[in-house]
């Protein structure tokens, strides 16, 4: 068990490395708020390994501080920031 | 080579090559995302190192009160961007940097590989003293009774930087409200998740304060929380920011500090030292002193990220 | 028991980890803004709930198993709204 919950944390930090790449890359701002959201999650993940195999248990609690605050981060980015104000005030309230 | 090692040295791969692209983007906002996103791989490694309690702050504010932060400054700052990517620096400037940041990595390092094996640490008496205010977590104890002068300065700290934050009031907003008015459908998705999230990180913020006590968290990532749950609903327009110079707003910032230094002087009252506790009320003194602080935390934190008053109180 | 719990726990984290990379891939690989949101989701709320739910069995106590769903729930919850948001955001940026 530990050894396999070892390889399967390898291989979601490896998902982590590749999840960068749009950050780095990604043509438009889209795609890297989406690569945060998605980094987040998987981080998340990734905790939850990891304290499942360092038998730490109050990992479980910074997973849910990290799912909370990505998820202030990303609604953030997607506003572009507190002081900037969505200037397409119609279409948002057309599609609510 | 064993796999721990491997995923280790993967992690500390990937966390350097961000932080140097994060260091080389061009754009400011391409470098906050790349910012945010180190924030929240950052835990990770120290979870790994078994700091839980310092895992938890980095989650709380590197990975999203910081990076939101840095977007606000970015924004603020896109009418000069392009003026200031011209000014490029000269050669010179370059190398003087480069070589000056090369040096201090180098003696970081030196100073880290040349500590004796096992290094000098103060972490047994910490642990071996947690007798005197009955608290289990040991972080905890070093910052609320055997270092309490410097989380009380700290506070003292944040209070100075709100006060400077809003002394870059323009006239007419003097003691108005941080940051424009946000405005969201109120039947959409986000005034939606603004309705059902806060309530929900209330509750966990105060869960990561109260078991400070006893385990990994604290007073500060609790209020961290706290905070970035209040600026969820202001960012869906659900509320608006508080005026600056609402007296109990201010009651709220002097909060922290002041039943701090309240407690602290009463232990010089009492006979003993400064910030001493009486060994028997320790324990509630302590708490007492961090629900203030939590409070003040979150309320600094959230006007911080709103940032200078822009709209005058009167509207 | 432990061995029937052992069982669900690699085949759950295994299956969520085969959604992390999917997700992962698709993010890099599709060729539209909505397709590689629809991709992303997947690992949101798949990924993370398997994941969540291979982990279920191996927790210690049972306030860990109730933080473990609720930060499932929350990813959910987060992945859904931020999603929305994103896309509304992607097409203002494309229309525009």
């Amino acid at each position: 068990m530990f050894e396999f919950l070892t390889a399967v944390l390898g291989f979601i930090v490896l998902m982590l490395a590749l999840g960068l790449i749009p950050i780095l890359r990604g043509p438009g701002d889209a795609d890297r708020m989406m690569a945060v959201q998605l980094i987040g999650t998987t981080g998340i993940a990734a905790l939850l390994l990891l304290g499942a195999v360092m038998g730490t248990s109050p990992a479980i609690d910074v997973a849910l501080t990290l799912a909370l605050l990505a998820t202030f981060a990303s609604i953030a980015f997607v506003k572009k920031g507190l002081s900037h104000l969505d200037d397409d005030e119609a279409s948002t309230r057309a599609d609510g | 080579m064993p796999v721990a090692t491997v995923l280790e040295l993967v992690l500390a791969a990937m966390v350097l090559g961000l932080a140097v692209w994060t260091i080389a983007a061009r754009q400011s906002y391409a470098a906050t995302v790349g910012f945010v996103a180190y924030g929240l791989l950052v835990p990770l490694i120290w979870v790994r190192l078994d700091a839980v309690d310092v895992a938890l702050t980095e989650a709380a504010i590197g990975g999203g009160l910081g990076g939101v932060l840095l977007l606000a400054a970015a924004a603020r700052l896109r009418a000069t961007e392009i003026a200031s990517l011209a000014e490029t620096p000269g050669p010179m400037v370059r190398l003087g940097a480069a070589a000056l940041s090369a040096t201090t990595t180098c003696a970081l390092a030196a100073a880290l590989l040349l500590l004796p094996d096992p290094a000098p640490t103060l972490a047994p008496p910490a642990i071996a003293h947690a007798w005197a205010t009955g608290l289990a977590n040991p972080v905890t104890n070093v910052l609320m009774a055997f270092r309490a002068m410097d989380t009380m300065l700290e506070k003292v700290v944040l209070l100075l930087a709100i006060v400077g934050v809003w002394s870059l009031a323009p006239d007419a907003a003097w003691g108005g409200h941080p940051g424009p008015r946000h405005q969201a459908d109120p039947h959409g998705a986000l005034a939606f998740l603004a309705r059902l999230l806060p309530p929900l990180g209330v509750v966990v913020g105060i869960y990561i304060f109260w078991t400070g006590a006893d385990h990994p968290g604290g007073a500060f990532q609790g209020g961290a929380i706290l905070a970035a749950m209040w600026l969820l609903v202001i960012m869906a327009g659900l509320a608006d920011t508080p005026p600056a110079g609402s007296r109990r707003l201010r009651l709220l910032l002097i909060a922290g500090p002041g039943v701090f230094l309240t407690i602290g002087l009463a232990g010089l009252g009492l006979g003993l030292a400064f910030l001493a506790y009486p060994p028997a009320q320790a324990k509630p003194l302590i708490l007492a002193i961090e629900v203030a602080m939590t409070l003040t935390i979150a309320v600094t934190l959230g006007l911080l990220l709103a940032g200078a008053p822009e709209r005058s109180a009167q509207r | 028991m432990r061995f029937a719990l052992d069982i669900v726990t690699i085949i759950a984290v295994l299956a969520g980890a085969f959604f992390f990379l999917a997700g992962t891939v698709a993010l890099l690989r599709f060729p539209d803004t909505l397709t590689r949101l629809h991709a992303l989701t997947k690992a949101d709320n798949l990924g993370l709930g398997l994941v969540v739910l291979g982990l279920l069995p191996q927790a210690i106590s049972l306030r860990d198993g109730l933080k473990l769903i609720s930060i499932w729930l929350l990813g959910l919850l987060a992945g859904a709204t931020v999603s929305q948001l994103i896309a509304r955001a992607a097409r203002r940026e494309g229309s525009t």
